[in-house]
């Protein structure tokens, strides 16, 4: 059994947030609510010492860097909401930070997601693989035009379509239930092995 | 019909109940169900070993925080000992705030077992906000996203940093990731700079990167703790890790196998109940 006392708090929290499997209870709540109180104090003092003191206090007071004003003033121009008479000086960081953002990422989306899967539904080498791929991609794609009655050769191509969304929906819901078994599997290892000691 | 309509009733609280017995007995009594490795984690694990010893580094992003830590950690720990165990250099950082204290547990954990230096074998450069803007900065300076590492020294002082500048000089991303950034660093590292990426990703978004892994936009990917089982057996058998390691997504394995085999038992025996109460109406 650890002797860690932090081992020991950690085993608590994680049998206080497992009460709820049961009902709902004061046990599960005082773990909610400290998560959420220490995550928003954690992530504070993170951003405090790795935005705030690097990006604009070192460069604009150590260095006398005046260019950092142009980010720092559009970045307290967001607190502005807090006064409703300046509220709308709010505009200006979020137009920035759209524009920006659009400015950069539009195009590289256009390439990484369209361009490149575009490219890799057609048919370069003949396998079953490919194959499927295309018949998928164009039945799912028929599936959702909709400017056409789902009727006759549409009809049955859009059926196909449905399947192939099936099985993608199938194969979600596998990997759903893998990925909650393992988070259940992580704290029982945490429970059996760090806290308890009574496995490998 | 009086069993199936009080089984279409049962309190959900019993199937929780056997889920936790079907996880529970495996890992006290272990039975070693078989496993095999996948196309997508041999070529993970391709991906790193191709890269030559005491060279450039790779990057390894550690994009997950303690809520899919049991799927990510064991991955990041891996890669860590496959790196270490063949003598390939690391830059660990971070997107997000809670990151850097995954990537401390996993050095404290790791170094034990490797004699690397820090500065020299690996370097801790640390979050910084921003997500994607430190993508496309990274292509352009390290130095410029990231002046100082985690622990405050300048990276220009750094020997492992001396010729390590930008995409040019790593050879590849690792994003072990519990969310969507794996596709960040295929859009702003792999399309804008030709940076190779490699990912290792939760179970619950592995069938939305099966796409960037057919097209070649990732190099290999490790899917949920059954990839990061693989990977771990990858880096044993190849003699990277010491085989007295714990191997935390191996041991995990039965359990999950135990449970799936519940879950499959459990949606057949739901569909056919609802079907033989639907055919008494």
């Amino acid at each position: 059994m650890s002797t860690n006392p932090w081992i020991w708090v950690a085993a608590f929290l994680t049998l206080c947030i497992y009460t709820f499997l049961y009902r709902d209870n004061p046990f599960y709540k005082f773990a909610e609510h400290l998560l959420v109180g220490v995550s928003l104090g954690y992530w504070i003092a993170v951003y405090y010492h790795n935005s705030f003191i690097p990006k604009v206090w070192e460069p604009l007071i150590m260095e006398q860097e005046l260019r950092v004003l142009v980010p720092t003033i559009l970045g307290l121009m967001t607190f502005s909401t807090l006064v409703p008479r300046f509220s709308w000086l709010v505009r200006y960081p979020i137009a920035y930070t759209v524009g920006m953002y659009s400015g950069y990422s539009i195009p590289r989306n256009f390439q990484a997601y369209i361009f490149k899967h575009v490219q890799s539904t057609m048919l370069t080498t003949l396998t079953i693989s490919s194959v499927i791929i295309l018949i998928g991609v164009i039945s799912t794609l028929v599936y959702f035009y909709f400017s056409t009655e789902h009727k006759g050769a549409i009809g049955g191509v859009a059926r196909t379509g449905i399947w192939f969304i099936m099985l993608a929906f199938g194969a979600g819901f596998g990997y759903t239930v893998m990925a909650r078994i393992s988070l259940l599997i992580g704290r029982m290892q945490f429970l059996l092995h760090d806290w308890l000691g009574i496995i490998r | 019909m009086n069993i199936i309509k009080k089984f279409m009733q049962m309190d959900r609280r019993y199937v929780f109940a056997l889920v936790g017995i079907c996880v529970l007995i495996p890992l006290l009594l272990p039975i070693g169900l078989p496993t095999w490795v996948t196309k997508p984690t041999r070529d993970f694990f391709n991906a790193i070993d191709n890269i030559p010893p005491n060279q450039k580094p790779i990057l390894l992003s550690f994009d997950f925080t303690a809520s899919t830590m049991p799927e990510n950690m064991p991955m990041a720990e891996a890669v860590l000992r496959h790196c270490f165990g063949k003598g390939i250099r690391v830059l660990l950082m971070t997107h997000y705030p809670a990151g850097t204290g995954m990537i401390e547990i996993a050095l404290d954990k790791v170094l034990k077992e490797y004699e690397k230096k820090y500065g020299e074998d690996y370097v801790f450069l640390g979050y910084m906000p921003g997500g994607s803007a430190v993508m496309l900065s990274l292509g352009e300076s390290i130095r410029r996203t990231f002046p100082k590492d985690y622990y405050g020294n300048k990276v220009d002082t750094l020997p492992m940093m001396a010729d390590v500048h930008n995409y040019d000089d790593i050879p590849l991303v690792v994003s072990i990731s519990g969310s969507a950034l794996p596709l960040y660093w295929i859009i702003y590292a792999g399309t804008t700079y030709r940076q190779k990426v490699a990912c290792g990703v939760t179970a619950v978004s592995a069938p939305e990167f099966y796409p960037y892994l057919e097209t070649g936009q990732f190099e290999g990917m490790l899917g949920g703790l059954k990839g990061a089982s693989e990977y771990e057996n990858l880096v044993e058998r190849y003699n990277y890790s010491n085989p007295d390691v714990r191997k935390t997504a191996s041991i995990g394995m039965d359990a999950q196998s135990l449970a799936h085999f519940l879950i499959i038992v459990l949606v057949i025996l739901g569909n056919v109940a609802f079907f033989a109460i639907k055919r008494s109406k």
